[in-house]
């Protein structure tokens, strides 16, 4: 029974989703509904990201390598797949969606083995040592991605034919994909194995001695934060025709950090605020370009010295709408 | 033959300019265990102070003239880049850092990369994000030395990091601040109770790591030729990797690292291809993570809860 109301419920999602496409596509410009995607993949990114750095507190800075493999592998492999699916199937919106899927799911393949690479060697310890190794790999990809002459080199990857890769990207798809991603992040969060990498953030000590395994748990929290940011690189590559070594610089890591700290670190309501303001502020300030990674930087430190724990701090939105009465902050975790 | 040693001598002088920058990494972290991300873009004001010293004090005139910038000059901009550098670091210190200093591990952190952040920006608005070709505060002699090219400057790089680190090791082992330095490494709680004043020693790691940074900002510039507001992100990405290479709170393990770390990238360059030069860092902080994460001369040491 609770199995067919749990397919009703996302049969009626995905409906809503569809339905929200055409009033989207019919009742905003281009721009906003460019903004309106970007969004919905930030949103992507950020609760990913959080999944590492806030849940099990493990900083990455580089996750716009993860974002970069992700996008790369995905218009590689669509366009790889194009073939194949439309001999079989012929062109149409079916054969469409079948090849970016498996796009998007090879993308995060790519980005959750490169996770498990990068993870491995850096989370054994502990210590600081992620944020070095994901900084590090952030700048190498980038430097491979440039000199891979079958992916474009600097020039970056259109596919073969002449308008670049096809843009299946739409608002249902981003969307379907960020509610796929959230309720997947969700309840792992507020499962057991999520209550463990909380354990792993407030005293990686005291969860070891209760038996938790914290290296296993670690690289595989960081895993699935690679592989949600390899679908949002696939879902990126394939809004704008081509992926380019530059999309992924550095910045593009800090925006994502902006877009978890902004709206609290660890939690995941505040991941998708953080995402929306960090799609929106970048618009509104396109004009202060260069000024825009200054006021970042100092926001990070601000927030940092004022408020740590961001707007929300490690609650939920909907925890706080529940009961709005007795709502008493945990106390701030020291850990030694 | 002749050129592995060309390459071993130019990666001994890249080497030397990282494991002064190592050495910043290394006693912040020893003291406050915290990855100081911002001291790369330190060495990067410090090469720019560097820059800036260098023009007012004429280095144009000098050059268009052929004439070699003198020498008391050249040492003149070297201390004003560092005392520089070290201002910079006290206040990165005070401002950014002491607020957060008792606050969960990820604070610090995060401050630290705000802070990195906030002054490459800053330098790209200030400096203007074009590279800079760097003043010639020391004219270029080649000469041959078994067959193998030696210029003036290799050298100079060398012998001025060799006398800075010695010139640490002396102060770290022999003065009372660096008895003191040594103390809050061992045991910060401890230090304080025995009467130390942390707040002022962790004020002179910083100045002291700070100006190291931009001695090794302008030996970098000389070197390379070319500086801008970037160049710390990789530099200081491989300085840190030098600094867990050698063990990370080892000041001689800096130094080792640093030389390592800057042979291994010359010779990458020279024999497999230029365009790895900066992955085989990466490669060897993997590895070293792997294999060996205290370090060649770090100690393994018992956490305690």
């Amino acid at each position: 029974m609770r199995a067919l109301i749990r397919v009703v419920i996302a049969t009626a999602v995905l409906l809503v989703i569809y339905g929200l496409q055409f009033g989207v596509e019919a009742g905003f410009t281009q721009y906003v509904q460019r903004i309106i995607l970007l969004a919905g993949i930030n949103v992507i990114l950020a609760v990913g990201l959080n999944l590492i750095n806030g849940t099990t507190g493990q900083f990455s800075i580089g996750h716009a390598g993860f974002m970069a493999v992700g996008a790369y592998a995905a218009a590689f492999i669509g366009v790889q797949l194009a073939g194949p699916v439309h001999g079989t199937l012929g062109p149409g919106p079916l054969a469409d969606a079948i090849i970016f899927n498996l796009a998007l799911l090879a993308g995060a393949l790519f980005a959750g083995i490169s996770g498990l690479i990068v993870g491995m060697p850096s989370l054994r310890l502990r210590g600081d040592y992620l944020a070095v190794v994901t900084l590090g790999f952030g700048e190498i990809i980038r430097i491979l991605f440039n000199n891979a002459t079958f992916l474009g080199s600097a020039t970056g990857y259109f596919g073969d034919s002449p308008s670049g890769l096809p843009e299946y990207t739409n608002f249902f798809w981003v969307f379907a994909w960020v509610t796929v991603i959230v309720l997947l992040i969700h309840n792992l969060t507020f499962s057991q194995t999520g209550r463990s990498l909380t354990a792993i953030r407030e005293d990686e000590i005291a969860a070891e001695a209760m038996a938790t395994p914290s290296t296993r748990l670690k690289v595989t929290a960081f895993a699935i934060s690679a592989a949600s940011a390899g679908i949002a690189g696939g879902l990126f590559a394939h809004m704008q025709s081509g992926v380019r070594p530059e999309d992924f610089r550095f910045e593009k890591s800090i925006d994502m950090i902006v877009m978890i700290i902004v709206g609290g670190l660890g939690s995941i309501s505040g991941a998708i605020l953080g995402g929306i303001f960090v799609a929106v502020s970048l618009e509104l300030m396109r004009d202060l370009q260069q000024y825009r990674l200054v006021l970042y930087a100092l926001l990070l430190i601000v927030i940092m010295i004022v408020r740590p724990q961001g707007l929300l701090g490690t609650r939920e939105l909907h925890h706080l709408l529940r009961r709005k009465k007795a709502e008493k902050p945990p106390a701030p975790s020291e850990s030694t | 033959m002749t050129q592995l040693l060309q390459q071993i001598i130019n990666g001994l002088s890249l080497g030397s300019i990282y494991a002064l920058i190592a050495l910043g990494y290394t006693m912040v972290y020893g003291i406050l265990k915290l990855i100081n991300f911002a001291h790369g873009e330190v060495f990067m004001v410090g090469a720019y102070t560097g820059f800036y010293a260098a023009s007012a004090l004429g280095v144009a005139g000098f050059e268009a003239n052929n004439q070699s910038f003198p020498l008391y000059l050249a040492v003149l901009v070297l201390v004003l880049a560092m005392a520089a550098a070290a201002l910079l670091g006290m206040a990165i210190e005070f401002l950014a850092y002491r607020p957060v200093r008792s606050a969960p591990r990820l604070t610090p952190l995060i401050t630290a990369i705000g802070v990195s952040l906030f002054l490459q920006n800053a330098g790209m608005l200030l400096f203007s994000p074009n590279p800079q070709r760097y003043p010639a505060i020391l004219s270029e002699v080649r000469f041959e030395l078994f067959g193998v090219i030696v210029t003036n400057i290799k050298l100079t790089i060398f012998v001025v990091a060799l006398c800075l680190m010695l010139g640490l090791h002396l102060f770290v082992q022999k003065t009372w601040t660096g008895r003191a330095m040594r103390a809050l490494s061992f045991n910060i709680d401890a230090a304080k109770l025995m009467g130390i004043d942390t707040n002022r020693v962790i004020r002179s790691t910083f100045a002291i790591g700070s100006a190291l940074a931009a001695a090794g900002g302008i030996l970098f510039g000389l070197d390379q030729i070319t500086i801008n507001p970037l160049m710390g992100v990789l530099t200081g990405l491989k300085a840190f990797v030098a600094a867990v290479l050698g063990g990370i709170g080892s000041i001689p393990g800096a130094v080792i690292g640093g030389l390592l770390i800057g042979l291994a990238e010359q010779l990458t360059a020279g024999y497999l291809s230029p365009e790895y030069r900066d992955a085989i860092t990466f490669v060897i902080l993997i590895l070293i993570l792997l294999l060996k994460p205290e370090g060649l001369l770090g100690v393994v040491r018992v956490e305690k809860v």
